[in-house]
């Protein structure tokens, strides 16, 4: 048997490793996999009303878009650190941060899945007497539903992926055992880490299509009606 | 607030700027990376992507790497590459993975930018007997100049934050300002640091939105239309 030995020659690839430290594997999965949730969800509760706004009163939509550019420019090592003061060595800075790195995509998506509706939907709707909200919720929402998915998608993979440099603040989920990793020249712990780490955002990514579709069933008979849209929208904010 | 004074401070003291590990030092590194990579990139993704625009193939690539480029944790890769034997090699760890993250933007983009041009425009120019080149010079290449753009701003701002994050690899660049100050719970130095970080990548992405409308071919004929 040459598998415990993996760990005495630090080899990259190691079951020894992944069956003996399987529980803080779960445990950083866990904490990956919660930051990058709240995340997204506290996101998602910002930008849509902040895009209904947006799109009430156009005049915002310049300084709303550009707060939340400037927001994606800054490096997020950066970003994490102008956090500590207010919010100090906690989860909380983590989620923040995240949460802001988030908006750009989200607001961005939601007001082009809205803008995709078409107005004779909205005519026909007004007609039939749907007042404002029931028109949002029953008719422009579900219409805005594959570009926003297409946002809440490419968010979910981007926060995973960043969710790793909380491990400056020791709430980076698998993050935390990449840096640990290097510290201590463990190769096992760092690539395990990463592997898994990108086997979530495409576990994510897959799981949202598959919501999207379960959402959107009238979308399969009309084939790739949203998808190109939502391809070119998704390229050309965060490439 | 105290925080800001603190870091005002920091800032503002001379010592802080000067020597091997300080900040005019790390700025310089810092520039010096993300300027070379850059230049790198461009020249590997550019040239391919505008070719495969040209001829219209490989957009299932040009379109899925930039996705794949999402996934990936770029402090991952920096962590990875410091441990194979490449680490051993100074700053090339930094340099590999900042290429390998500039360059699906960059891609993805241009190769857009050269497919959304309007096909009428393309085939009228060649009605009028304008050679594959001409075409691309004259017609594709100006049309496609926004997304071009856009790549080269999308990854600019990747290579500024890759070379940030480098530090927690243990390699250089401005970002060591940020992790230095956590390792000695220097509140105000890692703010300090933090400020430059975004200033920098404020400042230069403002600049490339500048250029951009400086540089752009069709500037007249766009803000006439």
């Amino acid at each position: 048997m040459s598998t415990p030995n993996c760990l005495a020659a630090n080899d990259w690839i190691c079951a020894e490793y992944v069956r003996s430290r399987a529980q803080e594997l779960t445990d950083a999965t866990v904490q990956h996999v919660w930051i990058t949730v709240v995340s997204v969800l506290i996101g998602l509760a910002i930008a849509f009303p902040l895009a209904l706004l947006v799109r009430a009163r156009p005049r915002l939509s310049g300084p709303v878009l550009g707060v939340t550019t400037v927001f994606y420019t800054i490096p997020s090592l950066a970003m994490f650190s102008l956090l500590l003061p207010l919010l100090g060595l906690s989860a909380a800075l983590v989620v923040t941060g995240l949460v802001l790195y988030s908006l750009t995509i989200l607001v961005r998506n939601v007001l082009a899945g809205l803008a995709a509706v078409p107005e004779e939907a909205r005519e026909a709707a007004r007609g039939m007497g749907y007042g404002p909200g029931r028109l949002l919720w029953e008719v422009e929402l579900p219409l805005a539903l594959p570009a926003m998915m297409a946002g809440v998608r490419m968010a979910t993979v981007s926060t995973i992926a960043l969710t790793t440099v909380g491990a400056l603040v020791d709430y980076g989920g698998l993050g935390t055992l990449i840096t640990t990793g290097l510290k201590s020249f463990f190769k096992a712990q760092v690539l395990t880490a990463s592997v898994l780490c990108v086997l979530l955002a495409v576990a994510a990514d897959l799981l949202l299509l598959g919501l999207q579709r379960l959402l959107t069933p009238w979308t399969r008979r009309r084939g790739s009606g949203g998808a190109g849209r939502g391809g070119r929208i998704r390229v050309a904010e965060a490439g | 607030m105290d925080a800001l004074t603190g870091a005002w401070t920091w800032l503002t003291t001379g010592a802080n700027w000067r020597g091997e590990s300080g900040a005019g030092h790390r700025l310089a590194e810092h520039l010096y990376f993300s300027g070379v990579c850059l230049a790198v990139s461009c020249l590997l993704a550019l040239p391919l992507a505008l070719w495969l625009g040209h001829i219209g193939k490989g957009g299932a690539l040009a379109v899925n790497l930039s996705n794949v480029g999402r996934a990936v944790p770029t402090l991952a890769v920096l962590v990875l590459l410091t441990l194979t034997p490449l680490g051993r090699h100074g700053d090339l760890p930094t340099i590999l993975a900042l290429v390998l993250f500039a360059v699906p933007p960059l891609l993805t983009n241009a190769y857009l930018g050269m497919r959304e041009v309007d096909r009428a425009v393309v085939e009228a120019a060649r009605g009028m007997g304008m050679s594959p080149w001409q075409v691309f010079r004259k017609v594709e290449l100006p049309l496609a100049y926004p997304l071009v753009m856009t790549g080269l701003r999308v990854a600019t701002v990747q290579v500024i934050a890759t070379a940030t994050l480098a530090a927690m690899a243990g390699q250089g660049g401005l970002g060591r300002i940020i992790t230095a100050g956590f390792n000695t719970y220097d509140t105000a130095q890692v703010v300090a640091g933090a400020l430059i970080v975004g200033a920098l990548a404020l400042l230069v992405e403002g600049l490339l939105v500048v250029a951009g409308r400086v540089f752009d071919p069709m500037r007249r004929r766009r803000s006439t239309a």
